[in-house]
């Protein structure tokens, strides 16, 4: 569809598109074309090649990793048009946006939005550099789906806290330089008693252990906490706001989860190609194994009305000028279709599609078979299938309790 | 709900008001009492065309506005809200057929009469109970058609039929020739066998040999917009209820497993509506057309069947009964997924559109 605009805002965008360009030319090293961000999830140590260090520097020196961020706090301070440019002239360079983790996806935003001048100003601008690694400090062993449960405690001591407890799920604690966390400060109310605050992991009393989960890999940890001091000035809005700042943040987090690039990712190939590689096909081609055939193109009819579901959310947001009811169901839906689509292809591939290790299995079957088992974490965190579907018939359809 | 632009939005307001006001579920019982075979109220659908809408889909050269399916969709999921019995998707449909495959003589005939609500129209494809279109034995000899299409909607009230032959799409208008077998369903409404024994046949010539094609992508996403309002018809009308009805002290939209079930029905019609929106969309658009028309009917079909089971569940006994709506959603909902493509029907046109 043609969109009409004014002249000078195409003469504008053009300008940025140039600069843009300029800038991928000079700075995006090309022998990393087409690679992928190593450092925007939690899922690995830090061992930057100098290249991915060069093209992190020079990225995060613009602010352009974290585009629409405010300016004074080292973002690229774009326009939405801008930002969207500036994304389609990395995808057609095969460049990754090197900015990324936690700190951009979920922290920022919040503390963007109920953060203090000082610490906006001492926090944000690393975040945009990409050059520190937060973790969540949430889930403890009982505050789970009841979160607000929590009873890792801050106790007051003038100038600062200290803190004893222990938090759970805490990814990529291992790899992180601080922690963002919800604690208890107050043990007479449930709610009202929880504080944000945020604790570098390297003060004395801070321990951090890797679990080690089904699918053999440890990106989750037990982060305990014996003794720990934690400054007042490291306390995010009012002592007693934390449940309200913790669950704006969990906003965020859903919304990656649900919506991000590895959805999207999973997408590349079809179910039916793999099916064929794997299975006996007919003369004409058509997967002989009839009910399998009908069970991948039954997924991948649903599959597309989910990438629908999640462009029309965008668009509604858009146009109403707030999040669209939609938004909520979008990690529900998102998820579960991603483990459906994991079990399809362990079906698909029979044993081979079940290999734990050695040189027999390809490293898409090796990975499919950690991504199967790691993706059953997906309706679990970021506020499980159930909590979801609390949230949805509560706040959208209101079906409440009080009626 | 898609973003729409300002004409769009006008056409779904008026069509809610009317079909709320002028058409709730009240006058569907009237056309049922009345019995008559072609079951719809003659009157309602002469209103429906002077507010324009079974032009949507008609250029304007022929008496039409020439808005496009999204748009036609957006009256007909209103419409479908109320279960309101009219030959407008049926008309629109086989109008779609002369827009795509009429000559100019073929178009100047019968569009604007079509568009001013003047004559009905309806498309005939299938020989037997299940949508099949490469099983057609009717031919054409002569410019004679003959042959027989089982379950034609809208048969008792059509003046002209749009008719799948081996070798493409006719024109035959009611007459000598075309003999109509009433076979009643569960949804009330007009189907009939329809029986042409050498009747006079005006073949649409144009439109290359993906006419059948096109013209079945349409009635694929113009039924699913049905389907849309009727599921969203349920749900909301389910939704209400289990907000008043109590039991055990405790209205029902409390308890946790009824308040799950329904978070999954919303997410369910969510995904439905992107898709049924989206089938339309493509059809304006002119890209993936049959794709995107599959995917639509697919989900329409999926969703819809578990929403009107659902909603009898969710009713309770009441549910059961014909003083209520609910059933009659039911009872429509079956002959719709039926229609133009069961699901495992759709499923296997999906995997050969994806080779495997």
């Amino acid at each position: 569809m043609a969109t009409q605009l004014k002249p000078d805002v195409h003469a504008d965008e053009d300008a940025f598109r140039t600069e843009v360009q300029q800038f991928l030319a000079a700075h995006f090293p090309a022998e990393l074309k087409g690679e992928a961000n190593a450092l925007a999830g939690v899922d690995g140590p830090t061992n930057e090649t100098p290249a991915q260090t060069k093209w992190r520097e020079a990225v995060g020196e613009r602010g352009w990793g974290t585009p629409t961020w405010p300016k004074e706090y080292g973002g690229g301070g774009l326009s939405k048009a801008q930002a969207r440019i500036l994304e389609q002239e990395f995808a057609k360079a095969g460049a990754y946006n090197p900015i990324g983790g936690m700190g951009v996806m979920m922290f920022g935003p919040t503390l963007l939005e109920y953060g203090n001048e000082a610490q906006k100003q001492e926090h944000i601008p690393p975040i945009c550099r990409g050059e520190i690694r937060w973790c969540q400090g949430y889930s403890e062993p009982n505050a789970g789906s009841d979160l607000a449960n929590l009873q890792t405690f801050a106790e007051d001591k003038g100038d600062h806290y200290i803190v004893n407890g222990q938090k759970t799920w805490t990814s990529g604690g291992q790899w992180a330089d601080k922690c963002f966390a919800i604690v208890r400060t107050d043990k007479s109310d449930k709610h009202r008693g929880i504080s944000f605050m945020l604790i570098d992991m390297d003060t004395p009393g801070v321990e951090v252990r890797p679990i080690t989960m089904i699918s053999g890999t440890s990106p989750f940890c037990e982060t305990f906490f014996d003794n720990v001091k934690v400054p007042k000035e490291n306390l995010v809005g009012e002592e007693g706001q934390g449940w309200t700042i913790g669950k704006r943040l969990l906003q965020h987090e859903r919304t990656n989860i649900s919506g991000g690039g590895s959805l999207a990712r999973l997408m590349g190939q079809s179910l039916g190609e793999i099916a064929k590689k794997y299975g006996a096909t007919d003369p004409d081609g058509e997967l002989a194994d009839k009910v399998l055939r009908d069970r991948i193109a039954d997924f991948e009819i649903r599959w597309n009305s989910f990438l629908l579901t999640a462009r029309r959310a965008v668009e509604e947001s858009k146009a109403q000028g707030g999040v669209s009811e939609i938004s909520s169901v979008l990690k529900k839906v998102g998820t579960k279709l991603s483990q459906e689509r994991s079990e399809l292809l362990i079906e698909i591939r029979g044993l081979q599609g079940l290999g734990w290790e050695g040189e027999e299995f390809t490293d898409g079957e090796l990975e499919a078979v950690r991504g199967w088992l790691f993706g059953k974490a997906t309706t679990i965190y970021g506020g499980s299938t159930e909590i979801q579907n609390n949230i949805i018939a509560k706040r959208v359809l209101g079906m409440l309790d009080h009626q | 709900m898609a973003v729409l632009n300002e004409e769009q939005e006008m056409l779904r307001d008026m069509a809610r008001d009317w079909a709320t006001n002028e058409s709730p579920v009240t006058e569907f019982r009237k056309v049922r009492a009345a019995g008559e075979p072609h079951a719809y109220s003659a009157a309602a659908y002469t209103t429906m065309a002077e507010m324009g809408w079974a032009g949507i889909i008609i250029p304007e050269a022929y008496g039409g506005s020439d808005f496009g399916f999204m748009s036609a969709g957006l009256v007909v999921e209103e419409l479908g809200k109320t279960l309101t019995a009219s030959p407008l998707v049926a008309t629109t449909v086989a109008a779609s057929a002369i827009v795509l495959g009429g000559s100019e003589e073929q178009k100047a005939k019968w569009l604007p009469r079509l568009a001013s609500g003047e004559a009905v129209a309806t498309l005939a494809v299938d020989e037997g109970a299940h949508h099949d279109p490469a099983a057609i034995e009717t031919s054409v000899s002569g410019g004679k058609l003959t042959g027989t299409k089982a379950f034609v909607q809208e048969a008792h009230g059509a003046d002209l039929f749009v008719v799948a032959a081996k070798d493409g799409l006719y024109l035959i208008e009611k007459g000598d020739g075309v003999s109509l077998t009433t076979r009643k369903l569960t949804d009330q409404r007009s189907h009939a066998d329809v029986a042409f024994d050498g009747a006079p046949a005006d073949k649409l010539a144009n439109g290359g040999d993906s006419l059948l094609d096109d013209v079945l992508a349409r009635a694929q996403v113009l039924t699913s917009a049905e389907m849309l309002g009727m599921a969203q018809a349920v749900f909301d009308t389910t939704l209400d209820y289990l907000k008043q009805r109590v039991q055990f002290n405790q209205v029902l939209a409390t308890f946790q497993a009824l308040q799950h079930r329904m978070a999954d029905l919303f997410a369910d019609l969510a995904q439905m509506r992107s898709a049924v929106e989206a089938g339309l969309q493509a059809v304006d658009g002119g890209f993936g057309v049959t794709r995107a028309a599959i995917i639509a009917k697919a989900e329409a079909n999926r969703v819809l069947h578990v929403i009107s089971n659902q909603g009898i569940q969710l009713h309770g006994g009441i549910g059961m009964t014909d003083e209520y709506d609910v059933g009659f959603y039911l009872k429509r909902a079956r002959v719709l997924e039926a229609a133009w493509g069961s699901s495992s029907y759709l499923r296997d046109r999906f995997a050969t559109l994806g080779s495997y």
